[in-house]
């Protein structure tokens, strides 16, 4: 079964029509083009599909296309109008990531972190970045890319 | 004359913008548009069985399917190092998970369902699945053909047996040194399997067109090898190596499980069947558990003589390595840690036996540190209770008896340049061993343990790197390589590399992910070998590019090419003050002489290294002869944990590491491969291990299950530290270090956790319940000592 749904994705109106079984994440690749949040096990294990949904991170893998229908979701892609953000900017520096494949998802859930609490504390980091598995980095640039922003701001 | 450095800084990485933002393409991003079949594999339900037959008419039925293959349309052996397997399995599985057909279909959904339609009539074989059974003497022979299987001249398989390679080394005579030794110490270890864990799966898209070319998108460490590979298994289709194009964007991690070739070859074989289309074969989650490569299980019998004084003169170490049902690649884990497996330690008397042993197991291969993590375990451990044992502090036995440079190593050669007794020294330190902590919760129990590590590239003698440098009209370059950039930075250290000889600014310079039909040969980015051995390509490149440049200026300006140096993306002269012209300016259209005519035109650099020193010939028994490691890198690390002795969780406040990389290209890289680095092996001890049930059927096949480490699991802190004894032979004289920083954790934790609780654990993982319950025990066994008689 099909059906239409109406949603905000990165800002943008967005009308589609989905199957009632179809997967948020797999809308998001497959027919719209958002690339950033990826596939790394399909359970919710590993993070890497994290999208903000209203204001909340979720899993895109866990999340079905028509719960989307009148909300509004953001991706990496959504986060940069103007340019790199300072977090993104901070994680640069800091040379946070290494293959990169767990960035997108671990962004998203720094942003919602400080957007609820600018000044957060090693532990918070830790706690706020735990559902986006990292096989490359050990955590500690990332999470002192995000405290080293608390810092200067 | 102001040479600017590039060499040696922190630079940001030249990746760094496309991954935070989003742009990096891993192959599963990459539109194929709606022609794009997908595939799905029927896969082996037992561990070892003989295939009757295979029943393909109901899923050929399935709307959506295209096409249904089975091995019968490739009967083709392959692989890497040893030709043992198939694409799709033959007359006999011997793994649960093996693939023995695929469907191909319009939609994935299609292509699952169809592929369960698939019927294949099996008769069970019984399942060899450890060490002990595949050696046994009537053991069921898991390859009856081994004997006439294709092999490198390294390998020595055991024709009729389970052993299909034996790396023996004998230096020294062992049996009378360990008659006349003091003490002689013996014990066993054993290592289970891992799984690396990149969390990006495999995925490749093959497309097979009418014009005869295969292009193939593979998220790989190894393009080259990889068209290699497919050319010589898919050369009876009339496929050469001009015709397969590998093409590898940006890999979402490797640790080696990324190498050679494992999945992709069977959308290589699928995309032939069909032609003009292309073809995906994504894994989940769960095939990438148990339908890549694995990390070997181990077991090692290690024996050593020492005598009273401290100093050890024997080791006899017999290496039990549990290979799989495919070895094609695992075997040079098996050869590679044959070679080393007496650590950094300068022994003069050494026996090591190295079994590479079938079993009906996923097949093992290669992972960061290409078994140097695993026999570390045992030798690492072994020596911590030996020096117990004597009274020895277990760090001044280590530094008594550590290699240096110009000892002999195993296998007849001399050890390079190097700062062991340095990092030894520096870790000790920074750990401050010797000074004992105590927890002021009676339940905690605070411990130090201590481990050193080296390791030596594992790759073929004429493993080669080669570089493509061009030069733009404004002065900016690009380089092509096919080194890959898997996360450890590759694309910045070239970059910087080049931009050192050339005076280019890092910004100035692009290095993009390898496409084989564009970019120049590399033999595979394992080892921990392309910061030096591509390093030195693009340094050539770079040299042959500078030396282009200043040809040009010397032809069409007269000048004498002696003066001639590069500052600032400029070419000066050192006999003239005032003559100073942009790079831009010529780099590509020339210069015009006085007549209007033109000299120079676009500067194509090109280098290429292969290290002509190495050889893998040796003596089959004794292993001496040859010079197959280029070179080792060591170091050494300690941990201090924080144990409760009621519940076995251990607490890691800091972790320290050593290692000597030659010369730090980029420190902030290196201390990210030793952050990285750390975790990874601290979680092999810690937290993971694979586990198999009596059919030889993974049973944690998920993250779930198979718990990797989370931003909550990190330690206090990780203090790296960089040592820098320069290679000879390496790019400013660096060395590879990318694997190294994992492989002494295993040994440093357990080393610890005796420190802190009085227990050896001799099995990894060393986990919060195998540490509580021998607690209890040891608890247990206290009291009855105790109990009046």
């Amino acid at each position: 079964m099909k059906r239409e749904i109406n949603f905000i994705l990165n800002g943008e109106r967005v009308s589609i029509e989905v199957a009632s079984n179809e997967i948020l994440l797999e809308m998001l690749r497959n027919k719209l083009g958002a690339k950033s949040p990826k596939c790394g096990c399909d359970k919710g294990d590993c993070g890497t599909c994290t999208v903000i949904f209203n204001g909340e991170t979720v899993r895109s893998c866990l999340v079905l296309a028509v719960e989307a229908d009148g909300q509004n979701v953001i991706t990496l892609e959504g986060l940069m109008d103007s340019g790199l953000t300072p977090l993104q900017e901070s994680f640069l520096k800091h040379n946070s990531f290494q293959c990169g494949f767990c960035a997108p998802g671990v962004i998203l859930s720094a942003t919602e972190l400080l957007a609820k609490n600018p000044k957060p504390e090693k532990k918070e980091i830790q706690e706020a970045i735990a559902g986006n598995l990292c096989r490359c980095s050990g955590y500690s640039p990332i999470i002192d890319a995000i405290l080293d922003l608390t810092k200067e701001a | 004359m102001k040479q600017n450095k590039y060499v040696g800084q922190n630079a940001v990485r030249i990746d760094g913008k496309v991954k935070i933002s989003g742009a990096a393409k891993f192959v599963d991003d990459i539109d194929f548009g709606a022609d794009l079949l997908y595939a799905a594999v029927v896969e082996s339900q037992f561990a070892h069985a003989i295939i009757n037959s295979i029943d393909i008419s109901e899923a050929e039925k399935f709307p959506g399917v295209v096409r249904v293959v089975t091995g019968k349309e490739f009967p083709f052996r392959f692989g890497l190092y040893m030709h043992d397997r198939y694409i799709f399995a033959q007359d006999r599985v011997r793994f649960i998970g093996e693939q023995v057909a695929a469907v191909i279909a319009r939609t994935p959904e299609a292509a699952k369902k169809a592929a369960k339609l698939v019927k294949v009539n099996y008769t069970e074989l019984p399942p060899v699945l450890n060490v002990e059974d595949a050696l046994a003497k009537d053991a069921f022979l898991i390859h009856p053909e081994l004997r006439n299987y294709q092999h490198v001249p390294w390998f020595f398989p055991r024709p009729d047996t389970n052993i299909s390679h034996l790396r023996k080394v004998r230096k020294g005579d062992t049996e009378k040194a360990f008659k006349e030794a003091d003490y002689v110490f013996e014990d066993t270890y054993t290592v289970p399997r891992y799984a690396h864990c990149a969390i990006e799966v495999h995925a490749t898209v093959g497309l097979y067109d009418h014009s005869g070319r295969l292009t193939m998108w593979t998220a790989s460490q190894s393009p080259y090898t990889q068209r290699h590979l497919f050319a010589e298994a898919l050369a009876p289709l009339g496929i050469s190596h001009k015709d397969v194009r590998v093409i590898t964007p940006f890999v979402g991690g490797g640790f080696g499980g990324k190498a050679g070739v494992s999945m992709e070859i069977i959308g290589a074989a699928l995309a032939t069947t069909v032609k003009g289309r292309p073809v995906k074969v994504l894994w989940t989650r769960a095939q990438e558990f148990y339908n890549t490569y694995q990390r070997q299980g181990l077991t090692c019998r290690i024996k050593v003589g020492v005598n009273k004084d401290g100093k050890m003169v024997a080791m006899d170490n017999t290496l039990y390595w549990d290979a799989g049902a495919f070895v094609e690649y695992g075997a040079n884990v098996v050869n590679a840690a044959g070679l080393s497996a007496s650590g950094p330690y300068n022994i003069d008397n050494v026996k090591i036996d190295s079994y590479c042993v079938y079993t009906n197991l996923p097949p093992g291969g290669p992972y960061r540190g290409f078994g140097y993590s695993e026999f570390l375990f045992g030798l690492e451990s072994h020596i911590n209770e030996i020096a117990k044992k004597l009274n020895l502090d277990p760090v001044a036995f280590r530094r008594m008896n550590a290699i240096r440079e110009g000892d002999i190593l195993n296998y007849g050669g001399k050890m390079n340049p190097n700062g062991l007794i340095e990092a030894i020294d520096k870790v000790a330190a920074e750990i401050e061993w010797g000074k004992k902590e105590v927890s002021d919760d009676p339940n905690i129990a605070i411990g130090k343990g201590f481990a050193l590590f080296w390791k030596a590239p594992a790759m073929p003698p004429n493993a080669s790197s080669s570089a493509f440098l061009k030069f733009n009209e404004d002065g900016s370059l690009n380089i092509l390589i096919s080194g890959m950039e898997i996360g450890q930075g590759l694309l910045t250290v070239m970059a910087q590399i080049a931009a050192d000889v050339l005076q280019v600014p890092t910004e100035k310079i692009r290095v993009e992910t390898p496409d084989t039909d564009r970019n120049p040969y590399e033999w595979q980015t394992v080892a921990s070998h392309v910061t030096w051995g591509c390093g030195r390509a693009v340094e050539r490149a770079a040299i042959d590019a500078r030396e282009q440049i200043f040809d040009t200026v010397e032809r069409a300006l007269g000048k004498d090419r002696s003066t001639l140096y590069l500052e600032d993306e400029c070419i000066k002269s050192t006999k003239e003050a005032d003559f100073s012209l942009p790079l831009r300016d010529f780099v590509i259209n020339g210069i015009m002489k006085p007549d209007g005519t033109w000299r120079g035109g676009p500067i194509i650099g090109r280098g290429m290294f292969m290290p002509e020193f190495a050889s893998a010939l040796s003596d089959p028994e004794t292993s001496q002869g040859g010079k197959p490691n280029v070179h080792y890198t060591v170091g050494a690390s300690a941990i201090k944990i924080e144990a409760d002795r009621q519940t076995g969780k251990v607490k890691i406040p800091k972790a320290v590491l050593a290692i000597d990389v030659g010369k730090a290209l980029n420190p902030d890289l290196i201390n990210g491969q030793i952050t990285g680095g750390l975790l990874q092996g601290i979680a092999t001890v810690l937290y993971e291990d694979m586990r198999y049930d009596e059919k030889g059927k993974l049973l944690n096949a998920s993250f779930t299950d198979y718990k990797i480490p989370t931003a909550m699991d990190i330690p206090g802190e990780v203090i790296p530290i960089i040592i820098e004894t320069p290679q000879p032979d390496g790019p400013s004289g660096a060395r590879g270090m990318g694997e190294h920083t994992m492989i002494p954790a295993a040994p440093m934790l357990a080393n610890a956790v005796e420190d802190a609780l009085g227990i050896r654990i001799k099995s990894m993982p060393v986990t919060a319940e195998k540490i509580a319950l021998a607690v209890a025990h040891a608890t247990k066994e206290k009291e009855l000592e105790n109990q009046p008689k």
